[in-house]
C-alpha cells in the first residue's frame, strides 16, 4: 500500500514539476509575434522560389516587417503589384523592380550539335555531365535533359521539340532557380530593356566551337567591329555584350553581322508591352 | 583509459544505429540531404547527453531510495519529453539562430526511442555520473557518425541507375544493411 502511495506521489510529482516548470517558461520565454507578419505572407506569391535572399516567403515576411532595412520589392515574382502592397503594409517606401525572366545562352538545337557520344544514363543534367562533362561535343552547352524544367515552381519552362527548354515569358518570373540549379550555368536573366544578347556560351575556339556546333559563337568579332558603340567584346573566344552601354543602342547593326546567328535580338516583348 | 575506451565503444562497436537499431525512423526520415543530417546529428546529440543527466540524477537520487526502478522507462518518457520542450522554448529566445538551425528535428527528438533507450541503458549499466555522460557523447556522436554517412552514400545514389522497385527507401533499407554489416567489423576491435 505504501508503495502504491509512492507510486503516485513520484508520477504526479514529475508530472507536476514539469508542467509548472513548462508554464513558467511559456511566460517567461514568450515570443510576440508582430501581427504584420502573417498579413504580409498573405500578400507574397507563394512559390517559396527563394528569389529574395530568404528561405522561403514567411521569413521574407519576417524580415520586411522586423527588418528595416529589408527593401519591400525584394520579391521578383510579385513584381510592382506585390512590392506597392507590402511596401502599403509595411510603411517602406517603394522601388521601382526591374522586371526580368530566365534567358538561355545556348542553340545548341539536336540538329545543330555534334555528339561526343551516346549517353544512356539516367536523364539528369547532373548526372550526365559527370560523365566527360556531358554527351555533347561542346562543354559549354545546354545537355537537354532539363533539370531548369523540373526546378521552375511556376511551370513557366518547359522542353522544346529541339532539345532546347523553352521558356515562357509571360509567365516567367525572374525567380532564377533555373539559372541556380542548371549544371552548365548558361540561363542568364535578363531584363526586358536588354535589346541584343548572345546566345551561346561556348569558350572553344573559333574552328573547334564550329565543329561542335553550328549556331555557336566562334569568337570572329565581326559584331564587335560593326558595334558603333564598343558595347560588344570577345572574351576567350566568345562576344560579351554590355548591357550598360547597349541600352541606348537604336539600331543594333551587330545583329545582321554574325556568321552563326549567335547574337541576337531578344525577340520577346518589350517593357512597355509586358506591363501592358 | 575506462573512459575513452567507453566512448568508442558507443561510438562504433555498439553503434546505435547500425547494430542496436534504434532511431531508424529519424535516420531513414532525414537522411536524404546532408546539411538536414548534420543539424540532426547535432541536436541529437546535445538533447541526449543533457536529457541523460537529468535522467541519472533523478533515477539515483529520487528512484532508488524510494525502490521504485521499474518506474524509470514511464518516468524518463515524461522527462524527454518535457525536457524537448522546455529547450525549444529556451533557444527560441536566447538563441534564434541556433533553433533556425535546428528547427523542426528538435521537436521529432522529443519522442524518439534513442533519447529514451540511451538513459534507460545508463542505469541499467550501473554507469557513474562521468561514465553516463560519456556514453551519452558517445552514443550521440555514433548516431551522427551513421546519419551523415548515410546521407552522403544517399546523396550520391540520386545519380545512380536503381532499378525501379528499389527506388527510394528500398536501396535505402539495402545500403542500411551494408553499412550495419561494415560496422559488425569493429565488433572484435575489444
Amino acid at each position: 500500500m505504501e508503495k502504491a502511495f509512492f507510486i503516485l506521489l513520484v508520477l504526479v510529482g514529475v508530472g507536476a514539476f514539469f508542467g509548472i516548470v513548462l508554464a513558467i517558461a511559456n511566460k517567461k520565454f514568450a515570443m510576440e509575434v508582430n501581427p504584420l507578419i502573417p498579413e504580409v505572407e498573405d500578400v507574397l506569391p507563394k512559390g517559396q522560389c527563394g528569389a529574395c535572399g530568404f528561405a522561403g516567403c514567411a521569413k521574407y515576411a519576417e524580415a520586411v516587417v522586423l527588418d528595416p532595412d529589408v527593401p519591400p520589392n525584394l520579391c521578383v515574382p510579385g513584381r510592382a503589384e506585390v512590392a506597392a502592397k507590402v511596401a502599403e503594409l509595411t510603411g517602406k517606401k517603394a522601388e521601382e523592380t526591374e522586371p526580368r525572366y530566365a534567358h538561355l545562352k545556348c542553340r545548341g538545337t539536336k540538329t545543330a550539335k555534334a555528339a561526343a557520344y551516346n549517353y544512356q544514363g539516367v536523364p539528369d543534367c547532373g548526372a550526365a555531365k559527370l560523365l566527360q562533362g556531358g554527351p555533347n561535343a561542346c562543354k559549354f552547352g545546354c545537355i537537354g535533359f532539363g533539370n531548369c524544367v523540373r526546378a521552375c515552381p511556376f511551370g513557366a519552362l518547359s522542353m522544346g521539340e529541339d532539345g532546347l527548354p523553352v521558356v515562357d515569358k509571360d509567365i516567367c518570373t525572374g525567380c532564377g532557380k533555373c539559372a541556380d540549379t542548371c549544371p552548365q550555368k548558361i540561363i542568364e536573366l535578363v531584363s526586358f530593356e536588354a535589346p541584343v544578347t548572345v546566345s551561346c556560351s561556348s569558350h572553344d575556339k573559333g574552328g573547334d566551337a564550329r565543329k561542335y556546333c553550328k549556331n555557336a559563337c566562334i569568337g570572329c568579332g565581326m559584331c564587335m567591329r560593326n558595334c558603333s558603340h564598343g558595347a560588344i567584346k570577345i572574351d576567350k573566344f566568345l562576344a560579351v555584350v554590355d548591357k550598360e552601354i547597349c541600352k541606348e543602342c537604336s539600331d543594333p547593326t551587330c545583329l545582321t553581322k554574325c556568321p552563326t546567328g549567335a547574337i541576337g535580338s531578344l525577340t520577346g516583348k518589350t517593357k512597355e508591352e509586358k506591363s501592358a | 583509459m575506462d573512459y575513452l575506451a567507453l566512448f568508442i565503444s558507443a561510438v562504433l562497436i555498439n553503434n546505435f544505429v547500425l547494430t542496436k537499431f534504434l532511431g531508424l525512423c529519424i535516420f531513414f526520415g532525414i537522411s536524404k540531404n546532408l546539411s538536414a543530417s548534420v543539424g540532426m546529428g547535432m541536436a541529437v546529440t546535445s538533447v541526449m547527453t543533457m536529457t541523460s543527466i537529468l535522467a541519472w540524477l533523478v533515477y539515483f537520487f529520487v528512484l532508488e531510495p524510494l525502490g521504485l526502478q521499474f518506474l524509470s522507462t514511464i518516468v524518463f518518457v515524461i522527462l524527454t519529453a518535457s525536457f524537448v520542450q522546455l529547450l525549444e522554448l529556451i533557444i527560441k529566445k536566447q538563441a534564434p539562430t541556433l533553433y533556425n538551425m535546428w528547427g523542426i528535428y528538435l521537436l521529432l527528438i522529443a519522442t524518439n526511442c534513442i533519447v529514451l533507450a540511451v538513459p534507460l541503458l545508463n542505469v541499467e549499466n550501473h554507469y557513474t555520473f562521468l561514465q553516463s555522460i560519456v556514453f551519452s557523447i558517445g552514443s550521440g556522436l555514433g548516431f551522427a557518425l551513421a546519419i551523415i554517412l548515410m546521407a552522403s552514400i544517399r546523396e550520391k545514389l540520386a545519380y545512380a541507375d536503381v532499378p525501379k522497385p528499389l527506388q527510394g527507401l528500398g536501396v535505402a533499407f539495402i545500403v542500411a544493411g551494408m553499412l550495419g554489416l561494415a560496422f559488425l567489423g569493429f565488433s572484435g576491435m575489444m
